[in-house]
């Protein structure tokens, strides 16, 4: 059963719509497609034994195409769809057991929800919108206003209180409506393709604000989206739906990069992998590393050994120090200097592994890149790799074209 | 189609020098139709396509019709005797309402005079004891609040007609009975309408009732209302009541069903209980279209004065009825030109009402 550090816990949570649902969920019906049990018996599966949990603070969103059912599983997490089998545990508790009132309680003060269609009520004015909730609770009119108030200056709303829904853009209403879901100070935000409805330019406002937001707030945040690019930007994990069942579950990375089936290498293949990827999925092992102690004529041993004409000098913590040029050795051993500490040239670039592949593209783009090789350095500066030119290439034109780039082989550096 | 066309008159043209030829013949009916489109026919050739398109159950039913209207069938044609029940159902409904004249007298009684003595008397008393040219300035205050300056004015001008006609004091009247039924008709319709709207069940019960008291006719349901309650106002308003309680009904009932679900859906999931729902956004949202129901309740009540001074009920009816009775035509004229000054000023104040809600509506899309 579920571990206690999870904030939510989903088991086995099925969704029939229909009036015969139970008679589904107990005969073989189940175990059958969707499409087939819906042309058959007129009922929708529109969640199959989905699992997953979501720790505090986290931010797991859900994607897949529409009718996928995301907002179903969405709306299961707080029952205003009923689940038809299985449990939701919050802080271990399954909310399925709950009596009406518990539940209204749950509802009022453990989660929030954001709606695509933001929802907000058109007779009350802004103010009084977000107070919704809290004036629900029964809480007296001036502390829910002062409340009201609070929330609004935290998405940036001050100033529109007292104007009516109508009035406002699309991202503005939306933004009303998280400070709706905010006001109750809730430990869970349900956000149901909350940024769907806006333009793309006020879609990215709205996702970095979000992010800015949830750095503050750390909340433990279900995000539904049908947007890969918002799923893999906002998202600490994803969970891909299809049918109604949940076909993958993994980190951004893990998602983009190995893909479970056809199905999400589909979602994921006009991503721009750059964006996504960190340097360490394409870089190789150095090929060559030497310590900044050893003398010229054993590290021009080595370069020939390995028939390169360059090699990375570390310190004895692997620290990178710097880069040296066979030419440069060659000299030097000529002139009999002892050490090649002097001959080091700073490396033009040094990529940080875990810094996206679109970051260092953009290093390169003020760098005009001869060199065919790059250092690749951990958190501490310690070399652990080198990327090549060819390879992030690879990627960059992978995702131009919209193919999948050979992840399979370039994984072996990390 | 030009073409198409151009070829059919061609062929039309043609046809009358073929004659009947058995080629032709053989082709049947659809090449005759195709002929006639586009020529001097053509208006007769749509429908017979159409009679031809019927199915044939209908051909079949045509012909029985036919054949018996050829016979005579004697007294076979009647209805025989043994169906006839009519009249048993019309004496067990008599029965009925004797039984509850009798037994539920003393109710009856306390309902007649509870209604008369707290709501209909004070009400009228009120409005009598009001000087006349205050009312006409509460009128236009409200018509300008509600319409316009110009309607204002109007309104203005047809109070102070309907006074020098020296329908004052029956406009007030009738002004008394309008208002309580229109107050009793809300106070059932609304809940009622709610109720349908939160039950489909509910829905498909009440839904023919109110069907059956917008057809029946209204002179039907007066007699049993005078055998219950007597002549005079009560009888009047309950009269009233249930002929404009429909409305009010129905379009309590629409108007929360249209409420956008997603908004519904919203407050739930704040943790709004049922109660809370209702109140505090359905209600308030389906507040136009109830307004409307309202609107729709006062212009039926106001319709059913005459009828209602019928069975004794005083005001401005009484004049029509009175006009009608001793061939008056000019009093009668007048009676009903005070009904509808009465209608004008009411509606368009009511849908000035549901009108200044709208905005909330308009953004709810
Ligand atoms: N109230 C309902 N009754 C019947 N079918 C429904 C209902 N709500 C959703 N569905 C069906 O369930 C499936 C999943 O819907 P939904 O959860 O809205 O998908 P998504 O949010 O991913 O687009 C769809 O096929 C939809 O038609
Ligand atoms: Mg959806």
């Amino acid at each position: 059963m579920p571990s206690s550090t999870q904030k939510l816990s989903i088991r086995s949570l099925w969704k029939v719509f229909g009036p015969h649902a139970d008679y589904i969920l107990k005969s073989d019906w189940r175990r059958k497609s969707r499409a087939e049990v819906q042309k058959e018996t007129g009922h929708v599966i529109a969640l199959r034994d989905a699992t997953f949990d979501v720790a505090a603070g986290e931010t797991f969103v859900v994607m897949g195409l529409s009718g996928s059912g995301k907002s179903t599983l969405v709306r299961c997490l707080l029952r205003l769809v009923e689940p038809s089998q299985g449990h939701v545990l919050v802080d271990g508790e399954d909310i399925l057991e709950y009596s009406g009132k518990r539940l209204i309680q749950f509802r009022r003060k453990k989660a929030g929800m954001v709606f695509q269609r933001f929802g907000l009520l058109p007779h009350r004015s802004v103010l009084d919108n977000v107070a919704f909730g809290l004036e629900a609770q029964g809480i007296n009119k001036r502390t829910r206003l002062d409340r009201a108030l609070e929330v609004l200056q935290a998405v940036g709303l001050e100033g529109w209180e007292h104007n009516m829904p109508y009035e406002l853009s699309g991202g503005m209403q939306q933004r009303v409506g998280l400070a709706r879901a905010l006001a109750a100070d809730p430990e869970i935000l349900l956000m149901d393709e909350p940024f769907s409805a806006l333009d793309p330019l006020i879609r990215r406002d709205m996702q970095n604000e979000l992010m800015k937001l949830q750095e503050r707030i750390k909340k433990t945040i279900v995000f539904i989206t049908h947007d890969l690019d918002e799923a893999l930007k906002l998202g600490n994990r994803i969970a891909i739906m299809r049918d109604g069942a949940i076909v993958q579950i993994g980190t951004p990375e893990e998602i983009v990069a190995t893909p479970s089936d056809e199905y999400v290498s589909e979602f994921t293949r006009d991503v721009r992998k750059a964006a996504v990827l960190p340097v360490r999925s394409i870089m190789t092992p150095p090929t060559l590393r030497v310590y900044d102690w050893q003398g010229p004529r054993v590290v021009l041993h080595e370069m020939g050994e390995a028939k390169e004409e360059l090699a990375f000098v570390v310190d004895r913590d692997e620290r990178l120090m710097g880069v040296v040029t066979g030419r440069a050795i060659a000299e030097a051993a000529q002139n009999g200097v002892a050490s090649i500490k002097h001959l080091m040239q700073e490396p033009p670039i040094v990529v940080s592994a875990d810094s996206t592949i679109e970051a260092l593209l953009a290093q390169l783009l003020d760098y005009d890149w001869r060199i065919e090789v790059l250092p690749v350095v951990g958190a501490d500066d310690e070399l652990v790799g080198e990327v090549h030119r060819a390879s992030v290439r690879e990627v960059t034109l992978a995702s131009k074209a919209g193919q999948p780039a050979a992840l399979g082989q370039t994984q072996k550096g990390g | 189609m030009a073409q198409l066309r151009e070829t059919l008159i061609v062929e039309s043209e043609q046809s009358p020098t073929t004659g009947t030829s058995a080629n032709e013949t053989r082709r049947g009916w659809s090449t005759l139709l195709r002929i006639t489109e586009g020529s001097l026919l053509q208006p007769v050739a749509a429908p017979l396509q159409a009679l031809l398109a019927l199915p044939k159950w209908v051909w079949l039913f045509g012909i029985a019709l036919l054949v018996g209207s050829l016979f005579n069938f004697g007294r076979a044609a009647e209805v025989p005797e043994g169906l006839l029940i009519g009249a048993t159902v019309a004496r067990g409904v008599d029965r009925g309402v004797d039984w509850m004249v009798v037994n539920w007298d003393t109710a009856l009684r306390a309902f007649n005079v509870t209604l008369l003595h707290y709501l209909i008397l004070p009400l009228e008393k009120w409005l009598m004891g009001l000087p006349w040219w205050l009312v006409t300035g509460v009128v236009a205050l409200v018509a300008y609040r509600m319409t316009g300056r110009v309607f204002a004015l109007l309104a203005t001008g047809m109070v102070v007609l309907m006074a020098a006609f020296g329908l004052y004091n029956l406009a007030m009247i009738t002004l008394t009975i309008v208002i309580t039924s229109t107050v009793l008709a809300v106070a059932l319709g609304i809940p009622t309408g709610i109720a349908m709207a939160k039950s489909n069940r509910a829905d498909a019960v009440i839904r023919p009732v109110l069907d059956l008291m917008q057809t029946m006719p209204s002179f039907v349901y007066l007699i049993p209302v005078i055998m219950l309650f007597g002549i005079g106002k009560v009888p009047g308003v309950i009269a009233v009541v249930i002929y404009a309680v429909p409305p009010i009904i129905r379009l309590t009932n629409l108007g929360i069903r249209q409420v956008d679900s997603s908004i519904i859906e919203a407050a739930r999931a704040f943790g709004a209980t049922g109660t809370q729902v209702l109140f505090k956004v359905e209600l308030p949202l389906a507040l136009p279209t109830l307004m409307a129901g309202l609107n729709q309740t006062i212009m039926m009540a106001l319709g059913m004065v005459v009828v209602t001074s019928m069975i004794g009920a005083p005001g401005l009816g009484i004049e029509v009825l009175n006009g009608i009775a001793r061939l008056e035509v000019g009093r009668g004229l007048l009676g009903g030109i005070g009904i509808v000054i009465m209608a004008i000023i009411l509606d368009r104040i009511t849908q000035g009402f549901s009108k200044s809600r709208q905005p909330a509506r308009r953004a709810a899309g």
